[in-house]
């Protein structure tokens, strides 16, 4: 491959909103042999350059499926994109020609998965694999690319680069295979860096560390950051916004501050509650009850109604819009004001 | 609920359980289940309090661990596979776990705190040290002689998708080791099965079905059914909710602590989340390669810890307070990752990571010392945060100078405590002095 990518990104006036990225009104469904799974219900989402917004969400909130559609990665079939525009730079990237969308993927959006060990070959050298975005985006010959891969080695604080950039993925430890996967996603300067639950297999001084990692490149580069997770810890420290999911929809979005200082959706409000804190005294846990529902069979009226502590009548018929409770705060729940006042 | 399930087992009726698995009610399984609309989750327990066990300074420990040593044999590769050395996975622990309370172990992956808990479950066959155990140690039982004690140490596992048979009904999971063990007659199974799924909060007509018929969280229920099905006075919860949701998390911990308080279970709790074991443990062990580098009562570590790696392990934490008031806390950097415990590094393990590292750090290795009522910590310069002391505090009881070559005196007539209980009289860091509490 050349290394005059087909589309000109750089060149590209910034959209008149000036938002990096924005998806509208995403739908995405699974159809599956029980049914059709509403795995994404509407989600519109908003990021702007040097920015980090934080999904938050359970598993089967559709958080990592909202990843993966951005990044153009779904399988389809199963999948499908019913509505919805993904705008990057004002190209909305689901109606672009595939040619098009794999030069975004790399230098726009790049990404880094939660498993570290399953997504690097292991019969490759980690250093080879770092060059090859190198080789086949950039068109680099062996050896530079060889060495373009060491100084990434050395930007994630990979030590003694030069001696371990032959050496395979078992050989380093789930830390250090996690700064090879940051390293291959960095590799192209993206503008986006997405990372689907990036820390969730290590340990925590590892998790402190990858995460200073991602902050210090984030400050670096000015690139921006969009964290996949379901920690609402590790994403404190890092994140300006915060986007709750839940079944598919965003229930909640907010300042990282103020959503920590007071939730405005019962269920970011049962969450914060639910985890054991090191400064709480903390006898007795709040439990959300019930379980998320099931994507096949979704629930009349808001979805979290079933699990809801502020249930009232209009929730099981109405379902409610993510609406704007407060100056750069929106909330999915009919009595937001009152979770927030209260 | 008495307190032994078992008794009623007996005088409860039966008709229910019986009855339909003899008529082998097939067709509710080959309709497709739904996990989470289908299995509701009820709670038989009272709501109000969910309340962490207490530490009770006097209980009688229910078992008592003491130098504790497991080595995993590392092979040659090659047609004669000769031992080339040993994989250090627990190197001499020493601790109690109180009647009816619950210590934690907590310390990053490869630090051997699983280990600790499959030695004592025996799943392993520790290379030395002793497990008291209600006056027999388990640690020298042959496995016949295990058996009836396997009713009373039982374990939950981590992960609940790989822990129960994908191809055995709940009913059958729950009910073997009841049929194992002979503890019931065969046609009280069901109904012993059907009375724990519900102390679990799980629905007891869902015996028959299979595993993938249930979330995550219920598949840890099943777990936990299992783990009781025998009345464990000891029970050895092995990151019992790391692999949960976060709102499933709080379920399951509220489960564990009114099971706890109904059967008064004692537990070893092991766990790498911190703040899930503060709020379940009253008591706090923390490992390092093989060893414990600090042990305390809850307060003591979160609010003062001495060792460093604790220290750094804390702060490592996440802190969902921090953000609240939009401050960022100072973290203390640890670099690197866990040496081999192949080849641990020599003197104290730790130092190859740790900031205060001197000589002596690498020569001697820091004695697991008692320096409170219950509080043990095992490094040359324990101290609090920002007041570790410039000498080591070691030096004189261990009979070297502060470099850590030896000297002439020898070591301190003081034995240094290293059993698995706390003594009366401690080594205070501060004054270097034997002291009890009393006079200082």
């Amino acid at each position: 491959m050349s290394d005059s990518s087909p589309l000109q990104l750089s060149d590209r006036p910034p959209e008149a909103e000036g938002h990096l990225l924005q998806v509208e009104d995403l739908h995405v469904d699974f159809h599956t042999r029980d049914g059709v799974a509403h795995a994404i219900n509407g989600v519109d989402l908003h990021l702007d350059a040097g920015e980090t917004l934080a999904v938050l969400g359970e598993s089967g909130s559709g958080k990592s499926v909202t990843a993966q559609a951005i990044m153009g990665i779904l399988d389809m079939p199963p999948a499908a994109i019913p509505t919805g525009r993904i705008l990057f730079r004002g190209q909305d990237l689901l109606t672009m020609p595939d040619e098009e969308r794999r030069a975004v993927r790399g230098p726009g959006i790049a990404m880094i998965f939660q498993d570290a060990l399953s997504s690097l070959n292991p019969v490759f050298p980690v250093g080879w694999q770092i060059g090859e975005m190198f080789r086949v985006h950039r068109g680099l010959n062996r050896s530079d690319a060889r060495s373009a891969a060491v100084r990434l080695m050395e930007r994630v604080n990979i030590p003694a680069a030069k001696q371990r950039v032959n050496a395979y993925p078992h050989q380093f430890s789930g830390g250090m295979r996690q700064r090879i996967m940051i390293a291959m996603a960095i590799a192209l300067e993206p503008s986006i860096l997405i990372a689907d639950e990036p820390t969730t297999a290590l340990d925590v001084t590892v998790q402190a560390q990858v995460m200073d990692l991602l902050g210090q490149l984030r400050e670096e580069s000015g690139m921006s950051l969009i964290l996949i997770t379901h920690d609402l810890g590790v994403v404190a420290d890092i994140a300006d916004r915060i986007a709750v999911m839940y079944a598919g929809s965003i229930v909640e979005s907010a300042g990282v501050h103020d959503l920590y200082r007071r939730p405005g959706h019962p269920y970011t409000e049962g969450l914060l509650q639910s985890i054991p804190r090191l400064d709480m005294k903390g006898e007795e846990l709040f439990a959300i009850k019930g379980l998320p529902p099931n994507l096949l069979r979704m629930p009349e009226g808001c979805p979290f109604h079933p699990r809801c502590h502020r249930v009232r009548d209009v929730c099981r018929v109405d379902e409610p819009a993510l609406r704007e409770v407060r100056p750069g705060r929106r909330s999915k729940c009919h009595f937001a004001e009152e979770v927030l006042d209260e | 609920m008495t307190q032994d399930p078992n008794v009623e087992a007996q005088v409860a009726p039966t008709e229910v359980g019986a009855n339909a698995a003899e008529a082998g009610d097939r067709a509710v399984m080959t309709e497709p289940h739904d996990a989470y609309s289908d299995h509701e989750v009820i709670t038989p327990h009272a709501v109000d309090g969910h309340v962490a066990s207490r530490l009770d300074p006097d209980a009688p420990a229910v078992l008592e661990v003491e130098d504790l040593k497991m080595y995993f044999p590392v092979k040659s590769s090659g047609l004669v596979r000769r031992t080339i050395g040993h994989v250090q996975a627990v190197d001499g622990i020493s601790f109690q776990v109180p009647k009816g309370g619950s210590l934690g172990l907590v310390g990053e992956s490869g630090c051997g705190k699983s280990t600790t808990g499959r030695l004592i479950t025996r799943l392993y066959q520790p290379t030395g040290g002793s497990m008291m155990f209600e006056g027999q140690d388990l640690a020298k039982l042959s496995n016949r002689e295990m058996k009836p004690l396997r009713r009373d140490v039982q374990m939950i596992f981590q992960d609940p998708y790989t822990s129960l048979n994908p191809r055995h009904t709940v009913g059958a999971i729950v009910g073997a080791p009841l049929a194992v063990h002979g503890v019931v007659p065969k046609n009280k199974i069901l109904s012993r099965v059907q009375e724990l799924l519900e102390v679990v909060g799980l629905n007891p007509e869902h015996y028959n079905r299979y595993p993938n018929e249930f979330s995550g969280g219920q598949r840890q229920r099943i777990g936990i059914a299992r783990a009781l099905t025998l009345n464990p006075k000891l029970l050895v919860a092995d990151e019992p909710v790391s692999a949960l949701d976060v709102s499933i998390q709080a379920q399951v911990i509220n489960l564990l602590q009114d099971l706890q308080k109904e059967f008064d279970i004692a537990f070893l709790f092991i766990a790498h989340d911190l703040a899930v074991v503060r709020h379940f443990c009253p008591e706090v062990a923390v490992m390092y390669l093989g060893k414990i580098v600090e042990i305390a009562d809850r307060e003591t570590l979160y609010s003062k810890p001495y060792h460093p790696y604790t220290q750094a392990l804390l702060s490592a934490v996440p802190d969902v307070k921090q953000a609240a008031i939009g401050g960022r806390r100072e973290r203390i950097r640890l670099e690197g990752d866990v040496p081999s415990p192949i080849n641990p590094p020599s003197g104290c393990r730790f130092r190859t990571r740790c900031s205060l590292a001197q000589e002596i750090c690498a020569k001697v290795e820091p004695p697991l010392l008692q320096i409170g009522p219950r509080h043990k910590v095992a490094c040359h310069f324990a101290g609090e945060l920002g007041q570790h002391p410039v000498a080591p505090v070691t030096a004189g009881l261990l009979g070297v100078d502060d470099h850590g070559s030896p000297t002439s005196s020898g070591p301190a007539a003081t034995p240094l405590t290293s059993g698995p209980g706390y003594e009366k009289e401690w080594f205070d860091v501060k004054s270097r002095q034997m002291t009890s509490g009393a006079a200082g």
